[in-house]
């Protein structure tokens, strides 16, 4: 009765509102069940499982190989990403050799697949923000990725693009300049982006301050990739546990310091550089030699269970698989995904900010339903 | 009989089509703004690029079925677009589109009426629009409307405070309301109010801009947030009305500015002699491009600028442009006191 003393006179009530499954900035089906005060937001509380398609118990009636075209499903703006992280699991537990020219033309694909990532994700971040413009230059960018892919496998989207043990073929003649190519377009296109959103006062207004996070507490909520890296923390899984062609091509972690919205924005401009850089260099340092190792006909692993993870464009992508020794498809295998463990940062975010806030933050960690909910 | 009454009938029924015709194209005109900017091509299927796409979205919007929700307020539900639409096309009365020609042996003003207060005509009858707005996300019975609308309102209730300071110091300025006389003080100056006034015209422009709920002050409609600000439960004609009032009153706003600050329908530099074969485009021509001018800033806006957030806008509007446009009354009104003495 006390405390309620100084609100008697008015009586407020706060205001539930459903943002999503349908709605145009959640980037899928995501529900954000949010309870307003005003337009301030109280709490925010997160309700998914509208993708879900249950790949992980799809995974166990098919066979190690067909599996590859599974992940492709689960983030399907970074297909390749995924396509790597499983096959690179699957060889770890059956302990082979990659060759050194499949593991760098990997390389150049997860890193291509990352730029057209981060360019759907800083499309849709500023067009949510209200730059519709951004979004479809970054489009317009992708699209040369999307092409490189095509000519690479055929596919555009969902790329099937690795095999446990290797590649299913070799660069096509004349495509590596074209990369190249690509790279040096994309440079310039980046700075374009730049001079649209780095130093223009209404997204600095926008992202400054928005959804900070510290390092520790971002640590303990769970977030990775980009998010994390933008709260100051240097953990890059390329770096501290190289995979493919990691360890032999130097390039630089970017970090952020505040770890709000603006800084994860820059990180993620950052990363991007670093991935042409990555590119430029895996492409010139490219090895002779074959593309695939000796793999038997059919795949059986060894009986055992194991946990490998990549650095996809959204954080920190792992496979935990678990074989009998018997069967030619996984006794188990679970995805750790990285958007799935962003997510779980949006209530923490997003306390005390703005409705308008609150769709900077969904599109700034970076989330995609289809591995969320897989 | 003909003056009064016939003439002013035929002018209002011009204007009418005149505006409809406009708003109709210049939402092809911005998609195709928008398109270029973003090094895309925009409509191109209906006719050679996309020069009937109005009609045809406006036979979609005419066959679309009007749905009421069942819980909504009917009445005010479908007086709302209504009102809204309407102050935006009678403001058009009061603006000259140019000086009195002689038609048919006859002496016709280019403009409806020429109103003493035209001015002010204006700001009240754009005052009456935030009602339908309020009206509309009330009467949808809907969260994502309601909030719509009351951002809408208080946005352009600030908004329009400034924008009617600056009025103030044109008015100064121009020492009349009337609309035909602000464009022959112009003449007379020698010069447009856009650099006798920069400081009023950089007001105007963020204002209107806030004002029509065009990007970065699109918050009533964010897309991302709200769906469709207030009028999200409205669809098929009521939507359309709510649209059409959208861009009549981007017109309206841009030919408001372009009498105020950019000469109205004088030629540029009215006063130098040897341009005067530029006096040979017929004036309401050079109000048409001085419009059409305006109207592309704000279609270059929309397509390069992020989106302000709520309160960052309401901040702009209190803290720095309305002080600013008292300060540039303040400074006029010295200005002419110590020139006149």
């Amino acid at each position: 009765m006390e405390r309620d003393a100084g609100r008697s006179m008015f009586d407020t009530d706060e205001l539930v509102i459903n943002m999503g499954p349908q709605h145009p900035a959640t980037h899928g089906v995501l529900r954000v069940v949010l309870k307003l005060d005003g337009e301030k937001v109280v709490d925010a509380d997160v309700v998914i499982g509208y993708l879900h398609r249950g790949v992980e118990k799809l995974t166990e009636n098919r066979d190690w190989t067909q599996i590859v075209l599974l992940t492709d499903r689960l983030d399907y703006v970074a297909s390749a990403a995924a396509n790597l992280a499983y096959v690179e699991t699957v060889e770890k537990l059956m302990s082979i050799e990659v060759p050194r020219r499949a593991r760098y033309v990997r390389t150049i694909l997860a890193e291509l697949q990352r730029l057209a990532s981060h360019l759907v994700w800083l499309g849709s971040h500023a067009m949510d923000i209200g730059a519709i413009t951004v979004f479809l230059y970054c489009l317009r960018e992708r699209e040369l990725i999307l092409d490189l892919f095509e000519e690479y496998c055929g596919a555009r989207l969902t790329y099937n693009s690795m095999r446990i043990g290797g590649l299913p073929q070799d660069v096509p003649s004349g495509w590596l300049p074209k990369v190249l190519r690509f790279c040096d377009v994309q440079e310039e296109k980046l700075a374009e982006y730049e001079t649209l959103l780095t130093h223009n006062r209404i997204w600095l207004q926008r992202t400054r301050g928005i959804g900070a996070i510290t390092g520790q507490a971002a640590i303990a909520v769970g977030l990775c990739g980009p998010s994390l890296r933008g709260s100051g923390v240097p953990r890059d899984v390329r770096k501290d546990e190289p995979y493919a062609a990691y360890d032999e091509i130097p390039f630089d972690i970017a970090v952020g310091a505040n770890g709000d919205t603006y800084d994860r924005y820059l990180v993620r401009l950052e990363e991007m550089r670093q991935s042409m850089r990555i590119v430029r260099q895996a492409v010139e340092g490219l090895p002779e030699g074959p593309v695939m190792a000796k793999v038997p006909r059919l795949i059986k692993p060894p009986a055992g269970e194991t946990y490998h993870a990549n650095e996809s464009p959204k954080g920190e992508i792992g496979f935990f698989i678990a074989s009998d020794g018997r069967s030619t498809s996984p006794y188990r295998l679970r995805v750790r995904p990285p958007s799935f463990c962003n997510l779980q940062a949006l209530p923490q975010l997003v306390r005390g900010h703005l409705v308008a806030d609150v769709i900077a933050i969904i599109g700034t960690i970076d989330i995609v339903l289809g591995e969320v909910d897989r | 009989m003909i003056d009064l009454i016939v003439l002013p009938l035929i002018k209002i029924v011009f204007v009418l089509t005149g505006v409809l015709i406009t708003v109709m194209y210049l939402v092809l005109l911005e998609r195709k703004v928008q398109a270029w900017v973003q090094a895309r091509l925009g409509p191109m299927r209906v006719g050679p690029h996309g020069v009937l796409q109005p009609i045809a979205d406006v036979v979609k919007l005419f066959v679309k079925e009007d749905v009421t929700p069942v819980r909504a307020e009917k009445w005010v539900f479908t007086l709302a677009p209504i009102i809204v639409l309407v102050p935006s096309l009678i403001a058009f009365a009061v603006i000259p589109f140019g000086p009195e020609v002689n038609l048919f042996g006859r002496p016709v003003p280019l403009y409806i009426t020429d109103l003493n207060v035209g001015l002010l005509y204006i700001v009240s009858v754009a005052a009456i629009g935030v009602y339908g707005i309020i009206l509309g996300g009330w009467s949808s019975n809907s969260k994502y409307p309601l909030l719509g609308s009351l951002r809408s309102s208080a946005q352009l209730i600030s908004y329009e405070l400034a924008v009617t300071l600056t009025f103030v110091s044109v008015i100064l300025a121009a020492g009349s309301l009337s609309m035909v006389q602000i464009v022959e003080a112009q003449h007379a100056n020698g010069v447009w109010f856009a650099f006798v006034q920069p400081v009023a015209l950089f007001i105007y422009g963020v204002g209107a801009l806030a004002e029509t709920n065009r990007n970065p002050f699109d918050l009533p409609e964010a897309e991302s947030e709200l769906v469709a600000g207030f009028h999200t439960e409205y669809s098929g004609m009521r939507f359309a009305l709510f649209f059409l009032a959208e861009y009549t009153n981007m017109i309206v706003v841009s030919a408001v500015a372009t009498t105020l600050f950019f000469g109205g329908w004088l030629r540029p530099f009215p006063n130098v002699e040897w341009l005067s074969f530029l006096g040979l485009v017929p004036a309401w021509i050079w109000f048409t491009l001085k419009t059409f001018a305006l109207l592309y800033v704000f279609l270059w806006i929309r397509a390069t600028l992020p989106r302000y957030r709520y309160d960052q806008l309401m901040q702009l509007g209190w803290k720095w442009l309305i002080p600013l446009a008292i300060a540039n009354i303040v400074v006029t009104a010295a200005v002419k006191v110590i020139l006149g003495s």
